[in-house]
């Protein structure tokens, strides 16, 4: 580390708040406002919001960030984590500019290089060389910057002979390395990084991630680095901060941020309104759009493991269809994945009525432990699943053990209980 | 903040504040940002001629056809005046301007919704995507000038009774407001379509009305006898240029100090809203999409 004694403060967040109105969807026809404005003066339901978003949620507002303080010294690799919805996000996009404020503000020295995606702005009509000077220059590069960079993009992102074949011919790892290369290569003083090394390969995310180490210990240079998996927030970051609702709760040491990160799991609530929470996708949740998810009959969502999950789920539809997928991706509760459910057809559905499903999902062969899954709604086979619908929400519950006989789950067992082994035959010789 | 050097200690560079006043425009950043509209020039031309067979020949097909499609259509069958100049060279001047102005915005018109996805990911100034887009427009128009001139001096060369006049020296000027008055409408639709989409339809349609009340087919000379539709005329800003453009390069129009002077006063005022608007939607825009 150097200057190490110097401690220069690079970003100043002071009470940073960001309000979203619920309900409001941009992008309408002057029908539609006139429309909805009519259906208003007639005491009628809007024909025009979301649907299944509660009528009574419509024009209220939503803190994504509560009040927010935060100094980030040079240097620093800072990891943010956090629940989905927690206002991480949010928090990147008003440091890169994205959307302003609502409340306090940002001081920053020195440029900041966002990749909340990889490869924006990449054209494929245009070759490799091409988009690496696009790139650049959206990320706020001059051309002579990027010249002066250009070998060591080249040599990084290791798409060599490739470099001058239009990059809608590269496959989609070789794409990730070529963007990453250039974000990585900026010459900009803080670095802001959404979960973009959750593609690529493991061996190519390591050098991504030695890289993003360099940066910040070497060079100097600023990182903030958001991500749900924990080994690389460990791996990269020298201080982590744990947002909730809005708001920092814990700021420090890596490890004790992790620690707090997984207290974070709510297995108390046992019902899920779906309606405003964001989506996955942009497209998910327009076609059809879960509403509601019930534990039933629970009052809190802890399940001995040989105690069959009871799910209830509502949903919509705005299209026809004639059959829609589920699976449930599940996770432990510091977000490693831990495996999916074989998907279930649940059956066609029409625009215009409430669709209740309710599914068991039997824990016993996950070990003891917190759990959360997600719930993802898709068209078609598994192996070209278009999303439907795929909400953030986290549903969190924890398995217990129910037979005695089994000694308290040890850290070194992975999460799956497997049956036991089937003895074919056996006995002694002679 | 071009150069590598980090700010002295005790110095913000950047402060990120609620969007408040009305005008804030950043120029000397949009001047760090040069090279991206320099790109996205080079893209628009990639993205528009990428898998076409005439590719790039579409720039000069396009005006040829309308102007022979104006020739027959305006010229033969309707049998408009053309103030005594060659009608194929009337028609190709008028129609040369009208293309710059309604290609600048028409490419403008949908800048936000056309870009959200890259807007919501990273930032540059927004204002680098509509000018990119007038940037290439007035590079069309410059392929397509030199063929117009090209045309002309065919005709002057056959005898026809052409002659330039002292105000080719203000061409420049004329070619700087149309592009001006383009990119300043374009961005008020641009910033008004993200709350209705059904400007960006209206917008293209509209452009084509607006070029009905240009003197665009017919010479604003010919409704001299109708005082009144003359005064209607004049406050389409887009007259002004128009007559100049043939003032200057077949030696006919109809040019008044107040008409010109109303024509640059409208421009100003049209890119100074165009740019309180977009600046006021470029920092929320990401909240309603």
């Amino acid at each position: 580390m150097h200057n190490a004694e110097e401690r220069r403060p690079v970003i100043q967040v002071t009470g940073l708040k960001k309000q979203y109105k619920l309900g409001q969807i941009g992008g309408g026809t002057l029908t539609h406002d006139l429309q909805s404005w009519w259906a208003r003066v007639r005491g009628k339901e809007d024909p025009n919001t979301v649907i299944g978003t509660d009528a009574r949620l419509f024009g209220q507002t939503f803190m994504a960030l509560n009040g927010v303080d935060l100094t980030v010294y040079q240097g620093e690799a800072l990891g943010i984590i956090g629940r989905n919805g927690a206002g991480k996000s949010t928090l990147l996009k008003i440091l890169s500019r994205i959307t302003a404020p609502t409340e306090g503000e940002i001081r920053l020295r020195g440029r900041v290089a966002s990749m909340l995606e990889v490869g924006t702005g990449f054209n494929n009509e245009m070759t490799g060389r091409e988009n690496i000077y696009m790139n650049g220059a959206i990320l706020g590069m001059t051309k002579a910057e990027v010249d002066a960079k250009l070998d060591q993009i080249i040599e990084f992102s290791e798409c060599g002979e490739f470099i001058d074949t239009p990059v809608k011919r590269y496959s989609s790892g070789m794409f990730v390395k070529l963007a990453f290369a250039v974000a990585a290569h900026l010459d900009s003083e803080i670095m802001v990084m959404d979960e973009v090394l959750a593609v690529g390969d493991m061996k190519f995310q390591q050098k991504c991630l030695g890289k993003m180490s360099d940066v910040a210990g070497q060079e100097g240079r600023t990182v903030l680095y958001v991500s749900h998996n924990m080994s690389t927030i460990r791996q990269l970051c020298t201080r982590c901060i744990v947002l909730d609702k809005g708001r920092v709760i814990f700021d420090g040491d890596v490890e004790k941020a992790i620690a707090v990160y997984m207290e974070t799991t709510d297995v108390n609530v046992v019902h899920y309104d779906l309606t405003s929470v964001s989506r996955m996708t942009g497209s998910a949740g327009k076609r059809l759009r879960l509403e509601t998810l019930d534990f039933v009959d629970k009052e809190s969502s802890v399940f001995a493991d040989d105690e069959p999950m009871r799910v209830r789920i509502t949903w919509r539809v705005s299209e026809p269809f004639a059959g829609v997928n589920m699976k449930l991706n599940l996770h432990y509760r510091d977000s490693t994945p831990v495996g999916i459910t074989h998907p279930v057809d649940l059956g066609p559905a029409v625009p215009g009525r409430l669709y209740t499903t309710e599914f068991s999902f039997d824990p016993s062969l996950l070990g003891e432990g917190q759990y959360f899954f997600y719930l993802d709604i898709f068209d078609g086979a598994l192996a070209q699943a278009v999303c439907l619908d795929k909400p953030v929400t986290e549903f969190a519950f924890e398995v217990t053990n129910s037979d005695l006989s089994m000694p308290e789950w040890a850290a070194g067992w992975g999460r799956v209980h497997f049956p036991a082994v089937k003895l074919l035959a056996g006995g002694a010789e002679g | 903040m071009a150069d590598n050097k980090r700010p002295a200690a005790g110095e913000w560079t950047t402060v990120i504040r609620p969007r408040t006043g009305w005008f804030d425009l950043d120029l000397r950043e949009l001047w760090q940002y040069r090279d991206l509209i320099v790109m996205f020039v080079k893209r628009n031309f990639t993205v528009l001629y990428k898998q076409t067979i005439l590719g790039p020949a579409w720039i000069i097909l396009n005006p040829l056809i309308t102007t022979v499609l104006f020739n027959v259509v305006f010229g033969g069958l309707a049998g408009l005046s053309t103030d005594g100049t060659p009608s194929f060279l009337f028609y190709m001047a008028g129609n040369t301007v009208w293309t710059f102005f309604s290609t600048c915005i028409n490419n403008t018109a949908n800048t936000f919704v056309a870009n959200s996805q890259v807007f919501g990911k990273v930032y540059f100034p927004r204002l680098t995507t509509p000018i990119s887009q007038v940037l290439t427009s007035l590079i069309n128009f410059l392929i397509q000038f030199v063929m117009f001139a090209l045309f002309w001096a065919g005709f002057a060369l056959s005898g026809a009774p052409l002659r330039l006049t002292a105000w080719v020296a203000a061409l420049p000027l004329v070619v700087l407001e149309v592009m001006l008055l383009g990119l300043g409408v374009g961005i008020i639709v641009s910033s008004l379509t993200t709350k209705y989409r059904d400007l960006a339809i209206a917008v293209s349609f509209g452009v084509q009305l607006w070029m009905y009340i240009s003197p665009v087919v017919y010479p604003l000379s010919s409704l001299g006898e109708s005082p009144r539709l003359r005064a209607l005329m004049q406050l389409n800003p887009m007259t002004a240029p128009i007559e100049v453009f043939r003032l200057a390069t077949l030696g006919s129009g109809t040019v008044s100090a107040g008409g010109l002077a109303y024509s640059l006063v409208f421009t100003l005022a049209a890119l100074a809203v165009g740019v309180v608007l977009f600046s006021r939607i470029e920092k929320t825009f990401m909240d309603t999409v």
